[in-house]
């Protein structure tokens, strides 16, 4: 569904991704682990073409999508959760999920969507007219996902979902992630909590400084020696 | 009836509020911090005024020609500097105002520094309450639509507009033609009032002025552009009994206004709350939920 191959992508001067390949397929959970700075999150930003790669090519579906603009990528059906959520503080939960569906125009469907979502996130529902910015972060985090699913993607890109959230919150988070990915959403995910990671996904990639360096079925890497001393803390 | 005093104060009012409310669209709205709103302004003043001078079309036709010029630089200039973000947008703005200041004040056919005179006095009370009305009316229902809510989340967050689907190159462009279309509209009514105009009454402190309408009134908020533009209209020439001490009363009102109530008398942004009270920071939301749109 999605193959990524030989990118490198710049920040400025700074190399951020050396040519790094990867597959997701269609229905799959992919994880994609790594210590900070190892380039996560720019894998995902150049996927959804917020960041555009100096070399290398991206394709989805079939289709060559580097260097495609950002709202042309949702539109194909790439949804991007950012690292930090990056919900719309001011805004209230209604009209973030709203926004979420920006690029669309069939209203009955959007609202069956919204629908789906609040029986996701049950726990936003009855909130609607809540301002985004003053909802706890586990719940900033579901809306950030609730509102990436109102575009309707088939893959999924999530950045750190579990990020800051307290061990209970997390599980809830992972349990989403499996029930969204039964629905049928391909889901890419980048995490630093690679143990829940790596247990939630069919397959992994290990990131080092810009590269990958392992890539496996993600139960093998779970057993993996140097990922459980690296990424596991044993 | 009235007094051509107070006429003239009334309508500085209106033009005024056309400004404060078309610069609230991007600075507001979109969140891009513009300094050079004047510069608009006098493109409309002085395409307007040159058109009826030297054609005699009708008064609503070159003050529609003087917008449309106007927004069309504010599409044009839009499209190079909306890549730039917070500090350098001003700053690439400010300098846009100062170059149209300055071709104004070296073309011949605007009268260099000595200006544009003799132009007809065609803005009466009634066309600039029906033009104010008419800007409010189309600018409110931008805010309202699908495009305002597009702004409003290239204010929030660029980032995550861009990853919701929305262009957002486009929409800051589209607000900064518009946005510079009306206060096209505002500059040609302006130049028909005083029949005078020269480059330096669309100077920087201008733009200032008007950008100090819309933070005083409150970012963001229809209501606090229009109260905004009448307060700094009206306290100067309140504070004319003061004589030369009059700026410097209307500078510390500024600056405890400011001290205040950073958002502005109406506005939405919460800020940094700092050492607000929870009760403080209760009622600024109840507030926030008052003004928002009732839908």
């Amino acid at each position: 569904m999605l193959t990524v191959e030989g990118i490198s992508t710049y920040y400025g001067n700074i190399q951020a991704l050396k040519e790094i390949n990867l597959k997701v397929e269609e229905g799959e959970i992919v994880t994609l682990i790594g210590s900070n700075g190892a380039g996560k999150t720019t894998t995902l930003l150049t996927i959804s073409g917020l960041l555009k790669p100096a070399r290398g090519r991206v394709t989805f579906c079939s289709r060559d999508i580097t260097g495609v603009p950002p709202h042309n990528i949702v539109k194909m059906g790439i949804s991007h959760v950012p690292e930090g959520r990056r919900i719309f503080p001011q805004m209230t939960l209604m009209e973030n999920l709203e926004m979420g569906a920006f690029s669309r125009t069939d209203k009955r469907e959007i609202k069956n969507d919204l629908e789906k979502v609040f029986h996701i996130f049950p726990q936003l529902k009855g909130r609607e007219k809540q301002l985004a910015g003053t909802l706890s972060g586990g719940e900033q985090q579901m809306l950030a996902m609730g509102r990436a699913l109102m575009s309707r993607p088939r893959l999924l890109l999530l950045d750190e979902p579990s990020m800051g959230l307290a061990p209970m919150i997390v599980k809830e988070i992972f349990q989403i992630i499996e029930e969204i990915n039964s629905q049928g959403t391909t889901i890419l995910l980048v995490e630093q909590n690679a143990q829940m990671a790596l247990k939630t996904a069919q397959k992994g990639y290990v990131l080092e400084t810009g590269r990958i360096v392992m890539q496996d079925n993600a139960s093998s890497l779970l057993e993996n020696d140097d990922v459980r001393k690296s990424y596991l803390g044993e | 009836m009235i007094s051509a005093y107070y006429l003239q104060i009334i309508i500085l009012v209106g033009i005024n509020i056309i400004m404060a409310s078309s610069l609230n669209l991007v600075v507001g709205y979109t969140g891009q911090l513009s300094i050079g709103h004047a510069a608009f302004m006098s493109l409309g003043a002085y395409v307007s005024a040159i058109v009826t001078l030297q054609t005699g079309l009708p008064f609503i036709v070159s003050l529609l020609l003087g917008a449309a010029v106007a927004g069309l630089f504010g599409i044009l200039i839009g499209i190079p500097t909306l890549r730039l973000k917070g500090d350098y947008l001003a700053i690439a703005t400010l300098g846009f105002g100062e170059i149209i200041r300055i071709i104004f004040l070296n073309l011949k056919i605007t009268g260099g520094a000595v200006g544009l005179r003799g132009i007809p006095k065609e803005t009466t009370l009634l066309w600039v309450i029906g033009v104010t009305l008419l800007s409010l009316f189309v600018l409110q229902r931008i805010i309202n639509s699908r495009v305002g809510r597009a702004l409003i989340a290239i204010r929030e967050d660029e980032t995550a507009a861009e990853s919701m689907g929305i262009n957002t190159t486009y929409y800051k462009t589209l607000a900064f033609g518009v946005g510079a279309f009306f206060a096209g509209l505002g500059g040609g009514l302006f130049a028909h009032y005083f029949r005078y105009i020269h480059p330096n009454v669309f100077g920087f402190m201008r733009s200032i002025e008007q950008l100090c309408m819309v933070v005083l009134g409150g970012l963001g908020n229809m209501w606090g552009a229009i109260i905004g533009a009448t307060a700094l209209t009206a306290i100067p020439e309140l504070l004319r009994a003061g004589a030369e001490y009059r700026l410097l009363v209307y500078g510390a009102i500024l600056v405890l206004m400011m001290r205040a109530r950073p958002q502005g008398l109406l506005g939405e942004s919460i800020g940094q709350t700092g050492g607000r009270s929870l009760k403080r920071r209760k009622t600024l939301f109840t507030k926030i939920k008052l003004f928002r749109r009732n839908k």
